[in-house]
């Protein structure tokens, strides 16, 4: 009786296999199709919502923006055909280009500018600044929109190019009326792909379609400026989370590229037969160990600069990352290789100075209060760090205790403004794209508003002063030494160490060309198959 | 007494257990002597360096110290070989720790439902309802609630393991319970406590040890799956589970960060086993295969 | 017969009630915040509060917990935090790839497992019964991601035969062959299957063993009853309940293993959506897999058996 059973079950099986084809696979040459493993897993779908790069990066695919940045770094036109702006700067009139088109068939207008615009400005830091100089918005006609501004404002391109979380991506204004606070419901824009929400399975799988409607620019791609040929019919985002199953999938040519593997495997990628290793992020990231400046004995300038004293960005890059070709000490608080990284650093050397730090924490009065120390124990990017920081901190007399929790734990925590003691913090540590602390406009740690500031609540007016005069400064040599200034506040109060730079290389099927190197975003335009 | 031991002794799996096991605490007693450094102590100029050779080790208090890396460094520039060695103290701890606190709870709460009818239900309830949170989450609470260090690994890997450790000890006390010799000192109007303690434990012991075994080698297993989750001990406590899983990420390019600590885990899981085994077939054949 | 079921499904319901209040408090009082997770690194500390106002979590406890019971009552599970889709749609979802997952390792190591154990049992103290116990107990003592990326490394990196990740399904709009199907599940299903088969295989010879020393398999044996007629239809037959109890019992066994042979072979399954939930600590969710979840499903079975 159960041997009949049994039989049944792999007869059937043997013959469902050998006779059924049933379903409709799609059926597009190889070179069509394009599969991408991004490097978190895509939850969120809305840009606005969430600076989370793997959902900028979605956003990338599905929307256009009205400016982007060019490989040189210089804002270039992209949804916008010509703008003019007034003599005395305070009108500025752009004109849309022709034949945009939403995916669900209507034309781009200034209204959805304006509304995409609008909801952009209501998360985004840098949005909110430009339209605190924007006195209103007005749309004359449907392919032109205009800024009447209450004062010139020299940060008009940039932001409105800004190539990092969040992107002022235009949206239907139907969709764009969703207050900022809430998530979405349509993923409709005009970008070079179609979002194919039913084939969605978060957590697995996101699927997009060439959008044959597209209208891509003249030019060339550079950056994220120029055209944008796509080259594929279908791509497919496919996501994995293990890091030895995105090698294995990779070089067994399961999936196309790999946008972020991980270092240790590095070496191997590069002499593995049909990969290749590649980057499209050459500025790269940097890390970052940031202060309570709320609690003791953080709260005490002279405490903060000799931990500052204390750390080696050597040591911090060679563990975290490992390999000598990715990685850069660069003292700078902006990414060295960028237009505003500075060398005049003060005191700070990124060499490990314990002695020195000794001395300082004797001068400062530190009595051995342990500094809570949080590490992130699923976290591989920055795992490693806070190990680092506890040992040089203790060489240098500091008392660390490292408190090892999830993620969300951490992020949780890290929003306490309670003493250590209580449930608060002293000490963590980050990561930040180049593109996100390029400007003092766009860099979270610069938010220096004290209690309704970024994490670690310094309260610093005069950083602050400085962004404001940034805004309004002229492109050049004059916003250059502004943002030097701001760089010598921050290393006289000690607001945050830079850690070292580093670049995270992707790796790719050795049939793929194309590749651009943007702003840290992996575009799928440019990328063929042969 | 004296057969008993004999009858053990005889038996092949035992033998092996015990040597394999007797091997593995030594090698956790006199690791600070077998050549070995910190293993926490990181260095950055020895990343992933392949087994075999010797440099200069930096000590994180400043020593420089000649050293020979027997099984290699890993990606953090620490000493495979000493993480290995310490690591067996923590795995052994991690694994009796588990079965012991399993045993104990499993086996009063499994006596007591077998027992007392009027409890049965409901502790037989609770058990069901302890079943149904996912294991994963009660690790992440507790490792939430009470940081990640040994206790709280033990308990988080303990708890989902009680409930079948008091199924098994109810059937067996519902079982024993008709005994005549427990009817007799019922009669007797012996005191509960004494007929669970002298009549009804004792012929629970040989399962329960067997029992035992198991959930020691399937906890030292749950702690390599915990850290494999992110969620064990955190590294600076080298244990061969977490060696194992934070080694995957390179298993392609280094398998050695992988396969060293699998040489000394598989053999402890496999000597566990067996002498769980070992001990059943001699302990009491009967019951053990009644119950599993 | 449905009057029983019945009784004994509503029996099982006091339990999940009381499970469900337990994992709410468990979340709600275990550090990590959701908000905060959602928020961002850029957010700052008002960001993660207004989010928290957003998901009513700024509400005491009880109201909390009373909205969440109203709804699902009314069969709504809720949306997931993190992910904005309805939590029952999100469970939906990964079924397919979980049932298969399991049925499939289930199958195959009764398969395999029932038939060796019974063989070895036969033919106790002979060649297949050590061979069977070094395997059985070798499959106990390998952790699973070691079994898998072994597996993985031979078979589909260095032979290429299988896929090394990956899942197709086998019904809905993307449907493939079976063979699309099965082909990628062979590797998790051998992974799995290896512990399973290991537990099942020393149960079944355990359970035969004895049942062949008791006195009606003699009976049967004098009365001239062929021997593969023995064991199968009075041995087997006989020790058939401790075995199926023993399955059952192994369901839960492996949630363990499965959650990370999903993560290895990166299967869209529960197990994978349940450690995710967890780490976001995605509340909704949690708490609708803690209501279907498979241990929530078995622990009744067992407990019904």
């Amino acid at each position: 009786m159960r041997r009949g059973f049994l039989k049944t079950v792999v007869v059937g099986w043997v013959l469902a296999m050998l006779g059924a084809t049933a379903g409709a696979q799609n059926t597009l040459p190889a070179n069509k199709v394009f599969r991408f493993v991004p490097h978190a897993n895509l939850a969120v779908l809305d840009p606005i919502w969430t600076t989370a790069y793997v959902t900028r990066n979605h956003a990338y695919m599905i929307y256009d923006t009205l400016f982007s940045e060019d490989a040189k770094g210089n804002i270039q036109p992209q949804m916008v055909q010509s703008f003019t702006t007034a003599k005395d700067g305070k009108t500025w009139t752009f004109k849309l280009r022709a034949g945009l088109e939403f995916h669900d068939g209507k034309p781009v207008t200034s209204e959805d500018v304006a509304a995409s615009l609008k909801r952009w400005a209501s998360r985004d830091a840098m949005g909110g600044i430009l339209f605190g100089f924007i006195e209103k918005i007005d749309t004359p006609d449907a392919n032109t929109f205009r800024f009447i501004m209450k004062e010139p404002c020299a940060i008009v391109l940039d932001a409105l190019g800004k190539a990092s979380s969040n992107v002022p991506f235009i949206m239907p204004a139907r969709i764009a009326a969703t207050p900022g606070t809430e998530q979405i419901k349509e993923h409709i824009g005009s970008g070079p792909f179609i979002f194919k929400a039913d084939e969605f399975k978060p957590g697995s799988v996101a699927v997009y379609l060439r959008n044959p409607k597209y209208v891509s620019r003249k030019e060339a791609p550079s950056g994220l400026a120029g055209g944008r040929p796509v080259n594929f019919e279908r791509v497919e985002w496919v996501i994995i989370r293990d890091p030895q199953t995105q090698f294995n999938a990779l070089q067994a040519g399961e999936v196309d590229m790999v946008e972020q593997p991980s270092f240790e495997q590095y070496e191997s990628l590069k002499k593995t037969a049909g990969v290749k290793v590649d980057d499209f992020s050459p500025a790269g990231y940097q890390f970052v160990m940031r202060f309570n400046h709320l609690h003791a004995p953080f709260n005490n300038v002279k405490v903060r600069q000799a931990a500052m004293l204390a750390v080696g960005q050597q040591a911090f890059i060679n563990t975290q990352v490992g390999i000598p070709d990715l990685v850069r000490p660069c003292k700078s608080i902006y990414p060295c290789g960028s237009l505003l990284a500075d060398e005049s650093t003060s005191y700070f050397t990124g060499v490990a100075n314990a002695a020195k730090a000794r001395e300082l924490l004797k001068e400062a009065g530190y009595d051995g209060t342990p500094i809570v120390m949080m590490r992130p124990t699923d976290l591989a990017a920055i795992t490693k760090l806070p190990l680092v920081a506890k040992q040089q901190l203790e060489a240098a007399g500091f008392k660390v205790d490292l408190q090892q929790m999830d993620w969300a734990s951490l992020v949780a925590r890290r929003a306490k403004k309670e003493p250590p003691t209580q449930g608060g913090w002293n000490m963590f540590f980050t990561t930040w794209t180049a593109q996100d602390i390029g400007s003092p406009l766009t860099s979270a740690m610069l938010n220096a508003k004290g209690a309704t500031g970024w994490f670690g609540w310094q309260d610093e007016p005069r950083i602050e002063d400085l962004k404001a005069k940034f805004a309004r400064a002229h492109e050049g040599p004059e916003q250059k030494k502004i943002a030097s200034a701001i760089q010598s506040l921050v290393f006289e109060t000690a607001a945050f160490a830079p850690l070292g730079q580093y670049r995270n290389p992707t790796a790719l099927r050795s049939n793929v060309n194309g590749m651009l190197q943007t702003a840290g975003v992996p575009v799928m335009w440019g990328l063929s198959k042969n | 007494m004296a057969t008993l031991q004999r009858r053990l002794w005889d038996h092949g799996s035992v033998r092996f257990g015990v040597a394999v096991l007797a091997f593995m605490v030594l090698v956790a007693l006199l690791s600070p002597w077998l050549g070995t450094v910190d293993p926490a102590a990181m260095d950055a100029n020895h990343i992933n360096k392949a087994a075999g050779l010797a440099g200069e080790f930096a000590l994180p208090d400043g020593q420089v110290v000649g050293h020979t890396f027997w099984l290699g460094t890993d990606n953090f520039g620490r000493d495979i070989y000493s993480r290995v060695l310490y690591g067996s103290r923590v795995s052994l701890v991690v694994g009796i720790a588990t079965a012991v606190l399993a045993l104990g709870l499993g086996g009063l709460c499994g006596m007591l439902a077998g027992y007392f009818r009027s409890v049965d239900m409901l502790l037989m309830r609770f058990m069901d309802g302890l079943m149904a949170i996912p294991a994963v989450l009660l690790a992440i609470a507790l490792v939430a609630a009470m940081g990640a260090n040994v206790a709280t690994v033990v308990i988080a890997i303990a708890i989902p393991e009680v409930p079948r450790v008091t199924r098994l000890v109810r059937s067996l006390v519902l079982t024993l319970r008709e005994e005549p010799y427990v009817e007799a000192a019922r009669a007797l109007a012996t005191p509960t406590a004494v007929i669970l303690w002298r009549h009804i434990l004792p012929n629970a012991m040989a399962p329960l040890l067997v029992q035992g075994t198991f959930v020691a080698a399937s906890a030292v297993l749950t702690e390599a799956i915990l850290s494999f989750l992110g969620l064990g001990l955190p590294p600076d406590v080298p244990t061969w589970g977490n060696i194992m899983a934070e080694g995957r990420v390179q298993f392609s390019q280094q398998p050695g960060n992988v396969l060293f600590p699998a040489l000394f885990l598989v053999p402890t899981v496999l000597a566990i086993n067996l002498l769980g085994d070992g001990l059943r077939d001699v302990l009491d054949p009967k019951f053990a295969k009644r119950v599993g | 017969m449905a009057a029983f079921l019945l009784r004994r499904l509503l029996a099982v319901l006091p339990v999940l009630w009381v499970v469900s209040v337990v994992v709410f408090l468990i979340l709600r009082l275990a550090p990590g915040d959701p908000a905060a997770v959602i928020a961002g690194n850029n957010a700052t500390s008002e960001d993660i509060a207004q989010i928290r106002s957003q998901l009513g979590l700024d509400r005491n406890l009880i109201s909390q917990y009373g909205i969440w019971l109203g709804k699902v009552v009314q069969g709504d599970l809720g949306y997931s935090y993190y992910l904005g889709k309805p939590v029952l749609e999100l469970i939906t979802q990964r079924m397919e790839p979980s049932l298969s997952l399991a049925l499939g390792t289930a199958l195959l190591a009764v398969c395999v497992a029932v038939p060796l154990g019974t063989l070895a049992a036969w033919r106790m103290g002979g060649w297949l019964d050590r061979a069977l116990s070094a395997f059985s107990v070798a499959g106990f003592s390998v952790p699973v991601f070691v079994i898998a990326y072994g597996l993985i490394y031979v078979f589909a990196i260095q032979l290429q035969w299988l896929p090394v990740q990956g899942y197709k399904p086998l019904f809905g709009a993307q449907a493939g062959s079976v063979w699309d199907w099965s082909r990628q599940l062979i590797l998790p299903w051998l992974t799995l299957g290896t512990i399973y088969i290991a537990l099942i295989a020393r149960m079944t010879r355990a359970s035969v063993s004895e049942a062949l020393s008791e006195d009606y398999i003699r009976t049967a044996r004098a009365k001239g009853i062929a021997e593969r007629a023995v064991l199968l239809r009075h041995a087997l037959a006989n020790a058939a309940v401790p075995i199926v109890t023993v399955i059952g019992i192994g369901v839960a066994l492996l949630i363990g293993g499965v959650v990370v042979t999903e993560t290895v072979y990166a299967i869209p399954g529960l197990g994978s959506l349940t450690v995710d939930a967890v780490l976001n600590r995605d509340f909704p969710v949690i708490q609708g897999l803690v209501l279907f979840s498979p241990s929530a499903m078995c622990s009744s079975i067992c407990w019904w058996m």
